[in-house]
């Protein structure tokens, strides 16, 4: 339909793009995670495996790594307690209004990541608004301290930032349940209840799948939240990655932790995916 | 006439033996759009009766008002003396054929037909039993392990009737199952589902838009129009007996005559013929396959057959000359369109293929009891058997 050139002409330039801003990084990522920094600051091209030796036998790097997977899985478990009833909720009885409720949940998304996770900074700290609500309520005598700078502050952030990422294929996955099904399943005599747990959740999972993949996988390699709101508890992977590139002038070992998170992400994506297939009817 | 028709109808939306379900003064509406209109219907054990009507009738939705999908505006619906609408759908003793099958795709075709019994808590080895009784019946038993996705629309077609008829309901809905399939599939289909309703011996409720597959599967055929019931009887009665222009119209092809009458006899263009209706104009029905060629030239004013009547001059069959304007093949059959001396255009239905090839004026005849007197209900697309001036 198009000519040659035009396709071309229309292709090249995105596939230049993915080459040099993508896997040209990659590859060097690649190459950096085998080589090694002197005393004196300046990277030596020669390959060895020290930095993966490293990673596995310092307590710190998997301590953390485990950490932030721990936490990426509660922010996924909230997220999902908080998106799948909010995207079933809109799908079956928004009715009229479903459009709207829609926008509301996605308007979130437009605001800056970073003016939200400060928002919650002003919320949860000593002087925040929740404190002072406490103490003025005299629920508290003195300012909850556990509340910013700690795991709980960065479940709590990234839960509300990512929640909108596990409700949209939710959502998309119930609307493309054919109601007649669920008018079936009453048809046959089962309940409103018994009808959600054998119609419509079974066929919402690959919805499930790739919410819950989201939450994970975006929580896993967050570094801001927990940089602004995590405190020294708080720490995740990538805080460690930044600073190995930053101020620690690590990059081999920031290659080599940044490879191993890629390659543990990579796989998750896969096996959601295959899970996703086994579970699409459509 | 009027009266006597109108009582016609109403008789005949009492069934003979008892009564299953009864639909009284149904009436529906989505905002300011009424689909139905003040529906009253009796059915009864073991009948299949059929909603024939075009799309947007409202045969769908009066469906779904006894499958419990929709909420009547007006009405009650009684099935054996237990009010019917008021309860949710997983409580009503009715199950449902979906159009679109609606076969849950997680699951098995076992599954899908075990999926009532299962909700219904039945012990596992009576669903075992049932399911493979019922997959028999509608000889699907070699795919219960496949999923829907895996087998064709027919044979889902089939797991969803299966599904249903498992249940043993006291009523099964058919919402156009057949729609779906090809036109030899669904000819086969509606000879075994026919066979199938009189082997359980539940009662259907089949909504369908398609007048012959009403005719065929039907005990009665209860006709939508515009949210009203036009005509509630047999599949006979509702074909040679039709109430309304619309009916007759609808339920296969007729000519309508537009009649004046005087002192017993009606006459439309230069055709005459007996009648009991009182002075005034009437329509009336003329069924293509009641004209025939006569065959003997015969005096053209014949003796009539009832010496009693008291226009003895009309006779009770109606000879006419017409010219041919057309045929078409209609395999058993050829349908003509002539053109009577006075203009009139009819349509004829004829097995006779040997029609003098001259272009002289045929020799047609009518009985004049095949003219139906029908009550005219407006219809945008109704043609009167016109003048041969207004159509060209």
């Amino acid at each position: 339909m198009f000519s040659r050139a035009y396709r071309t002409a229309i292709t090249v330039p995105p596939l230049v793009w993915v080459a040099v801003f993508l896997l040209v990084p990659y590859l060097l990522m690649f190459c950096y995670s085998f080589w090694s920094v002197s005393d004196s600051g300046t990277i030596i091209h020669s390959w060895n495996l020290d930095n993966y030796h490293e990673l596995l036998t310092k307590p710190v790097y998997w301590q953390t790594l485990l950490r932030s997977m721990w936490i990426a899985a509660r922010v996924t478990f909230f997220s999902m307690l908080l998106g799948y009833p909010l995207a079933y909720f809109l799908s079956f009885y928004a009715g009229a209004k479903k459009d709207l409720y829609y926008q509301l949940v996605i308007i979130p998304l437009w605001v800056s990541y970073l003016v939200r996770a400060y928002a919650w900074k002003t919320i949860l700290g000593t002087d925040g608004v929740l404190n002072t609500s406490l103490q003025y309520l005299h629920l508290a005598s003195h300012p909850l301290d556990f509340l910013l700078y700690s795991p709980f502050a960065v479940v709590l952030t990234l839960t509300h930032i990512y929640t909108p990422f596990t409700f949209l294929p939710i959502y998309a996955s119930l609307e493309h349940i054919p109601r007649n099904l669920v008018e079936a399943s009453h048809d046959l005599g089962a309940t409103p209840q018994q009808t959600f747990w054998r119609v419509i959740f079974p066929l919402s999972i690959p919805g499930v799948l790739a919410g819950a993949t989201f939450a994970f996988v975006l929580s896993l390699g967050d570094f801001l939240a927990p940089l602004l709101l995590g405190g020294p508890s708080g720490i995740m992977i990538s805080n460690i990655v930044v600073s190995l590139f930053g101020a620690a002038y690590n990059w081999p070992l920031g290659a080599a932790i940044s490879l191993c998170m890629l390659a543990l992400v990579l796989a998750l994506i896969f096996f959601s995916e295959r899970l996703e297939n086994k579970w699409s009817f459509q | 006439m009027a009266t006597t028709q109108e009582s016609a109808i109403a008789g005949s939306t009492k069934p003979t033996s008892t009564s299953l379900l009864s639909i009284r003064n149904v009436a529906k509406n989505f905002g300011k759009n009424i689909v139905l209109r003040d529906i009253s219907l009796e059915i009864a054990e073991g009948e299949f009766l059929t909603i024939l009507g075009e799309s947007g009738s409202g045969k769908t939705t009066l469906l779904r008002i006894l499958a419990g999908f929709e909420q009547s505006t007006a009405g009650e619906v009684w099935m054996q003396g237990e009010r019917l609408d008021t309860q949710p759908p997983y409580r009503r003793r009715v199950n449902t054929v979906f159009q679109s099958y609606a076969l849950f795709p997680h699951m098995t075709v076992e599954q899908n037909v075990g999926y009532g019994l299962a909700i219904a808590k039945r012990p596992t080895a009576e669903i075992e039993s049932r399911v493979t009784e019922a997959l028999a019946k509608v000889k699907m038993s070699a795919y219960a392990k496949s999923k829907p996705s895996k087998i064709s629309g027919g044979q889902q077609q089939r797991i969803a009737l299966a599904r249903a008829l498992v249940n043993r309901p006291r009523l099964l809905l058919l919402d156009e199952p057949l729609s779906a399939l090809d036109a030899n599939l669904r000819r086969q289909m509606q000879v075994e589902l026919k066979a199938l309703q009189r082997e359980v011996g539940i009662t259907f409720i089949f909504v369908t838009h398609d007048q012959e597959e009403a005719m065929v599967m039907s005990d009665r055929i209860a006709l939508l129009r515009s949210g009203e019931l036009e005509q509630v009887a047999s599949p006979r009665e509702i074909y040679n007996r039709p109430a309304t222009s619309y009916t007759a119209q609808f339920i296969g092809h007729t000519n309508l005559l537009q009649a004046d009458i005087h002192q017993g006899t009606a006459m439309c263009d230069r055709l005459a013929w007996p009648t009991d209706l009182p002075n005034g104009s009437a329509l009336f029905s003329l069924r293509p396959e009641c004209i025939r060629l006569a065959k003997i030239a015969p005096p053209i004013i014949a003796p009539t057959k009832t010496p009693s009547q008291s226009t003895p001059k009309i006779s009770s069959t109606i000879r006419f000359r017409a010219k041919l304007r057309d045929q078409a093949f209609h395999g058993a059959t050829d349908l003509l369109r002539v053109e009577t001396d006075g203009g009139l255009i009819l349509t004829i239905r004829t097995a006779n293929r040997d029609l003098p090839n001259s272009k002289a004026p045929l020799e047609f005849e009518f009985d004049a009891a095949d003219a139906i007197p029908v009550r005219e209900t407006s219809l945008g697309s109704q043609s009167f058997a016109s003048k041969s001036e207004d159509k060209r």
